[in-house]
């Protein structure tokens, strides 16, 4: 019979070659370090991947320019997964199964995250998102770290700057979408903590065109002494404009999701007064220079730029402290074993990123504080830095 | 060779063979796991195919009907605390039923029509799934727990390879001998022309609807292998219209009224994009440069096409 000859013959054939892979495996390991990211570089996430992956890149290309991690060689293997959690799922595998990655810098979104993060805990390799929602790290995953601050970061610092100014009761407009709702209830959540009181509370959908009616529901309401707007894209520069049109006299609040010049651009005058949140290389030369961050952010934004020819965002920067995390993980573990990198990421201490100053511990794996955030206020069209 | 493959038992036999033998090949899993997404996705395709190829019936919603067996699992387990296998059979008759609904005053519909019909229906249940977040975790998704089976937890990929094979084997059984009965002659001649079947004594309109819960029943068995395979589904990754639009692309390019074709076309899709990651940042221009060759040179798909080439040359 062909059959079991031809079975038996394959099952030598694996197992000769599985014994060269153990074989050929302590001469490997002195090679590359092999670094994972799977990331949506394409598809309706990209704003959030492309920054991510040039960064990477850019970050990888200089650490081998000046030779390498412990003397070896990073060998950076990106895979695109277009923003679809179950391509970043395969990829996940693919990284750790074929590529035998002993780390992960990646996972754009939430979603694709959520989906990686059993293929990590499984495999015991690290991983350190990009992601923002505060349900990657909460409850704590022994390998699964992040370096984005989370919506819940955002409501506290502004609420911290409400209280700073004796605002207590306050109305709410949030966005439907997966930004707006996520953070209009980690706001709710924690409006209490700081003594708020949200009187009124309205919606719009992405695609809203006008907010006004919301917007006439908040200020008919008596005693709301500001208004604060969770929300991203397009419908935070519409509220901001009918804001305006309403004359509301009392303080508009809008999120982190918004800081971008666009907004700006956007809104147009009503911007003007607008109080947000945001990381500081956002106003990295502005940044006084006292701040410890600012040689960082400066240095970051001036090699993306010049490297890209694209303005820095925030996403790119999470990523490079992502990456950063991990260097010094593993120049402190003096290996890339995956056990000894994650228990050093996980005792980061000090480490001054684009995205604040990093503090890991057993309970967190993100590590930053409020003052990773900065209150900016819109005068004459651009940022300043609000004490 | 020709009448080997358009064989009903041989195409099985072929079928179980190939799953079988694949593992042999296999370094690692991340093949097992790539091997699981081409099964599941081929068993919504042959469910598909059944209703495009065959019935000549387009649905650009189908998604909607993965969304639902996927998170008829995943809130039948995590809120319900439901066995994970009762919640897929919960989730294939709800989608069996949903599809019943819809599927009486859309199917009066034709061509354009029926295609926007569909597309707003999976539309219809990608937004629900994103919006009742309480329920659904929102757009950012929720968590599946692992599936138990007398106290075995089932979570490796080789694992779910086998199980999503033998889903699949049986799908194609299923399909075959449907396509093999009355009802499929009658679905074939109402591809052909509506009004001459009518003529004939077929009742189109049940025909029609009774070919839609089917594929949406597939669809959603194999929206539930998926949420186990993967312990963690979205909207958008389940029901998203992009997701429909892939399924469509498969019938296609494998090839319409053929159950072999609705296999491959599914694996062409699930692997070509593994193996194009070589091409770096062209990846997405050589996947359309591929299918569009592809469907110039092999205009009924690719299984159809090349089988009438064997017929034409080899006989």
């Amino acid at each position: 019979m062909a059959y079991p000859s031809w079975f038996s013959r394959r099952v030598i054939l694996a197992a000769g070659a599985s014994a060269m892979a153990i074989a050929a495996a302590p001469a490997f390991a002195q090679g590359e370090i092999k670094l994972g990211a799977v990331l949506s570089v394409t598809g309706p996430a990209s704003f959030l991947g492309d920054p991510e992956k040039r960064t990477l890149e850019m970050v990888v290309d200089d650490v081998n320019a000046k030779g390498g991690i412990l003397g070896r060689k990073v060998r950076l293997i990106v895979y695109d997964d277009a923003g679809d959690p179950n391509a970043a799922r395969t990829f996940a595998t693919r990284l750790l199964e074929e590529d035998k990655v002993t780390a992960m810098v990646g996972g754009s979104t939430t979603g694709t995250t959520m989906a990686m993060i059993p293929a990590f805990e499984d495999a015991q390799v690290p991983f350190i998102s990009l992601a923002g929602a505060v349900q990657i790290i909460q409850p704590v995953k022994k390998w699964v770290f992040k370096t984005p601050h989370t919506d819940t970061m955002a409501c506290e610092k502004i609420f911290e700057d409400m209280k700073k100014r004796n605002t207590t009761k306050i109305g709410m407009i949030a966005g439907t979408d997966g930004f707006g709702k996520s953070m209009r209830d980690e706001c709710v959540k924690v409006a209490g903590k700081y003594g708020i009181e949200i009187l009124h509370e309205e919606s719009y959908g992405p695609r809203d065109t006008d907010m006004t009616p919301q917007l006439t529901n908040i200020k008919n309401k008596a005693g709301v002494q500001a208004v604060i707007n969770p929300g991203f894209g397009q419908g935070p520069a519409i509220v901001t404009r009918n804001f305006k049109q309403l004359a509301i006299n009392v303080p508009l609040y809008q999120s982190h999701g918004v800081a971008s010049k666009q907004f700006i651009g956007l809104a147009g005058d009503a911007a003007e007064g607008v109080r947000l949140p945001a990381a500081a290389l956002l106003v990295a030369d502005k940044l006084p220079d006292s701040d410890p961050q600012k040689k960082v952010v400066v240095e970051y934004s001036k090699a993306y730029t010049t490297r890209t020819g694209q303005p820095v965002s925030t996403f790119g920067g999470h990523a490079y402290d992502g990456f950063m995390i991990w260097k010094e993980a593993v120049e402190r573990a003096k290996t890339d074993n995956a056990a000894k990198v994650r228990d050093e990421i996980e005792k980061t201490k000090g480490y001054i990123g684009t995205g604040g100053i990093v503090n890991m511990s057993p309970t967190d794996h993100m590590g930053l504080d409020l003052s990773a955030f900065k209150m900016l206020e819109i005068r004459n069209g651009d940022w300043t830095i609000v004490q | 060779m020709a009448r080997l493959a358009s064989s009903r038992w041989s195409i099985v036999l072929g079928l179980a063979i190939v799953i079988a033998a694949l593992p042999f090949l296999f370094p690692s899993n991340y093949y097992f796991r790539v091997a699981a997404i081409v099964n599941i996705f081929a068993l919504a395709v042959v469910g598909l195919n059944l209703l495009m190829g065959y019935a000549g019936q387009v649905s650009l919603g189908h998604a909607g009907f993965m969304g639902i067996g996927a998170y008829s699992v995943a809130i039948g387990s995590a809120h319900f605390k439901l066995h994970g296998l009762l919640a897929m059979l919960i989730g294939a008759a709800l989608a069996g039923l949903v599809a019943f609904l819809v599927g009486r005053p859309i199917l009066r519909l034709k061509g354009h029509y029926l295609a926007v019909a569909t597309l707003g229906f999976g539309l219809l249940i990608s937004m629900a799934l994103a919006n009742e977040a309480a329920w659904t975790g929102g757009p950012d998704g929720m968590g599946v727990p692992r599936l138990e089976i007398l106290g075995y937890r089932l979570r490796g990929p080789d694992t779910w390879y086998y199980i999503s094979g033998g889903a699949l084997l049986i799908g194609v059984i299923l399909a075959l001998n449907l396509i093999e009965s009355p009802t499929g002659r009658a679905m074939r001649a109402i591809h052909d022309s509506e009004i001459a079947s009518r003529v004939a004594g077929i009742d189109v309109a049940a025909y029609k609807l009774r070919i839609f819960v089917l594929s949406a029943i597939y669809a959603s068995v194999a929206g539930s292998l998926m949420a186990f395979l993967n312990g963690h589904i979205t909207p958008d990754g389940t029901a998203g219209f992009l997701r429909s639009v892939e399924l469509v692309t498969m019938v296609v390019l494998g090839g319409m009224g053929s159950v072999v074709g609705a296999i491959v076309g599914a694996a062409v899709l699930v692997i070509l994009p593994q193996a194009l990651t070589i091409f770096h940042d062209y990846e997405h221009l050589m996947l359309g440069l591929i299918i569009m060759v592809s469907m110039i040179l092999l205009p009924r798909g690719i299984v159809p096409s090349l089988l009438a080439r064997l017929r034409g040359g080899g006989a």
